[in-house]
């Protein structure tokens, strides 16, 4: 095994997915448990979709993806918390009618241009290969600005999560957090498109959170063993798919399901 | 030394339709007011005007402490992963809203009122574990950590068991009688709330009906 991974290091490209992928896991993670507990997880769906779109618009004009997607991701993602708040259409299936008129707007341009070609592909279910220098450092930036951003309003995310009417009673400014947490999840989804895939990305939002928390019963805990539950599972994940030539993303949700299962047992039994 | 003072207040969504209808009142250090009314009467916006939360269109409201507030039970609390302190802590952030961290004062602080509601030894507990009346002491305790000494409680018993709510008033009484707290109370169950408040206000239709002292209150009106 030690020698798979010392083999597995030695490519270049690899380095480069195991940085991006160990930063996005870890963003992805902590973003995820305050979209759990507001029972926003439906947006990581809605908003990987809506990137997916935007990309292959923008591949098919032959621009760079990235530069353009995540404007227009972070744009829907506020609109999409708007009407949450606004009652009249439910937000669940303002995401559904979202997320796939964008994927459907996608293939349709992907079809009239350049075909489902292995680039659609990739971005439909995640390539490691895909990853140019230009995304690393991108990566890069933004999970660390994602990360300072999480520190610094640590204490008024749980504020604001655990209870809104509070939050606003004592002059924090409630919806200034949500919209926070909707552009950085945006963010974090474009960014880690490319590794886990359009279909696969917000599954690394969403599980960290619920496996923290079958075993962990402080938001604090919860939050610290999402980050690293998360990032074990991309690693084992990644060795796992070099190791058998299995699609990256898929390894990665997988393990996290395996993950998760444990993770009911133990707590079950700590529970008795 | 008047908390609240309201004068001539008026509020509404529309400005053909008012909610709350010339409403003038005071409250002062040291009350326990009870406020009362059926839905819809106007409460919950009256507070929610008191609070800050709604931008009021006619009239003014004077608000000389910082107010603790104790919102209604929502249900995505049921299954929050967050511990007592963790939630007790959270409402010195009112204190110093711009700081990043929680600092040894508000540490302090919250320990202090921990204590003082018997919660300090299950701090570390998780909040949903708890049973309806240890849930409420703790969001009174961090209703206390955000102010001096004015809470305000949005239907505090509401669906806990009698001898709960008996425990709950009990807290109540005593916070106001030996710390001093200034407590204002929206409540439907009145019979009980009002052997333990100094005051009974009573909205109906956005209007106060009544504004006397408990001992001279009467349910179901003067007949």
């Amino acid at each position: 095994m030690i020698e798979t991974i010392q083999e597995m290091l030695s490519f270049a490209f690899i380095d480069r997915a195991i940085l991006v992928g160990t930063l996005v896991s870890l963003c992805a993670a902590l973003l995820g448990v305050s979209l759990v507990l507001k029972r926003y997880a439906n947006i990581g769906d809605g908003l990987s979709h809506v990137g997916f779109g935007i990309t292959a618009v923008a591949v098919a004009f032959g621009l760079t993806p990235l530069p353009i997607a995540i404007p227009g991701v972070i744009i829907v993602a506020i609109i999409l918390l708007k009407v949450g708040n606004n009652h009249k259409i439910k937000s669940d299936s303002a995401i559904a009618i979202i997320s796939s008129s964008a994927l459907a707007i996608g293939v349709a341009v992907t079809s009239l241009t350049t075909g489902l070609n292995t680039d659609v592909c990739n971005f439909m279910f995640g390539s490691i290969l895909a990853m140019s220098t230009s995304d690393v450092i991108l990566s890069i930036i933004v999970s660390i600005i994602v990360l300072i951003l999480f520190v610094i309003y640590y204490r008024k995310l749980f504020a604001v999560t655990f209870d809104e009417d509070f939050s606003k009673a004592i002059g924090l400014k409630a919806n200034r957090y949500t919209n926070l947490i909707a552009i950085l999840t945006a963010v974090v989804i474009v960014v880690g498109m490319r590794m886990m895939g359009t279909m696969l990305i917000s599954s690394i939002i969403i599980f960290p959170a619920i496996i923290a928390m079958r075993v962990f019963k402080s938001f604090k805990s919860v939050v610290i063993s999402s980050g690293i539950i998360s990032v074990i599972c991309f690693w084992i994940g990644i060795f796992l798919s070099y190791s058998y030539n299995i699609s990256t993303g898929a390894t990665i949700v997988i393990v996290n399901l395996v993950m998760l299962l444990i993770f009911t047992i133990i707590g079950k039994i700590v529970k008795e | 030394m008047s908390i609240v003072k309201i004068n001539k207040l008026s509020f509404g969504y529309f400005s053909t339709h008012e909610i709350l209808k010339d409403i003038s009142m005071e409250i002062n250090e040291g009350d326990f007011i009870c406020i009362v009314g059926e839905n819809g009467s106007g409460k919950s916006t009256l507070i929610k005007c008191i609070l800050g939360l709604n931008k009021i269109s006619k009239g003014m409201i004077e608000v000389n402490d910082r107010i603790g507030y104790l919102p209604q039970m929502t249900e995505i609390q049921s299954n929050f992963p967050a511990t007592i302190e963790e939630i007790v802590l959270s409402g010195t952030i009112a204190d110093n809203i711009r700081k990043i961290f929680y600092t040894k004062k508000d540490k302090e602080k919250a320990k202090e009122i921990m204590e003082d509601l018997d919660l300090y030894d299950i701090r570390k507990k998780c909040f949903y574990e708890l049973s309806g009346g240890q849930r409420q002491r703790v969001l009174i305790a961090r209703a206390l950590c955000s102010t001096d000494k004015t809470i305000l409680l949005d239907e505090p018993v509401n669906g806990l068991d009698p001898k709960i709510v008996t425990q709950i008033y009990s807290l109540l009484h005593k916070l106001n009688k030996k710390n001093g707290v200034t407590i204002i109370m929206v409540s439907h169950d009145v019979d009980r709330a009002i052997k333990y408040a100094n005051r009974v206000i009573e909205i109906e239709r956005g209007i106060i009906v009544k504004d006397v002292p408990s001992s001279e209150y009467k349910i179901g009106g003067d007949k």
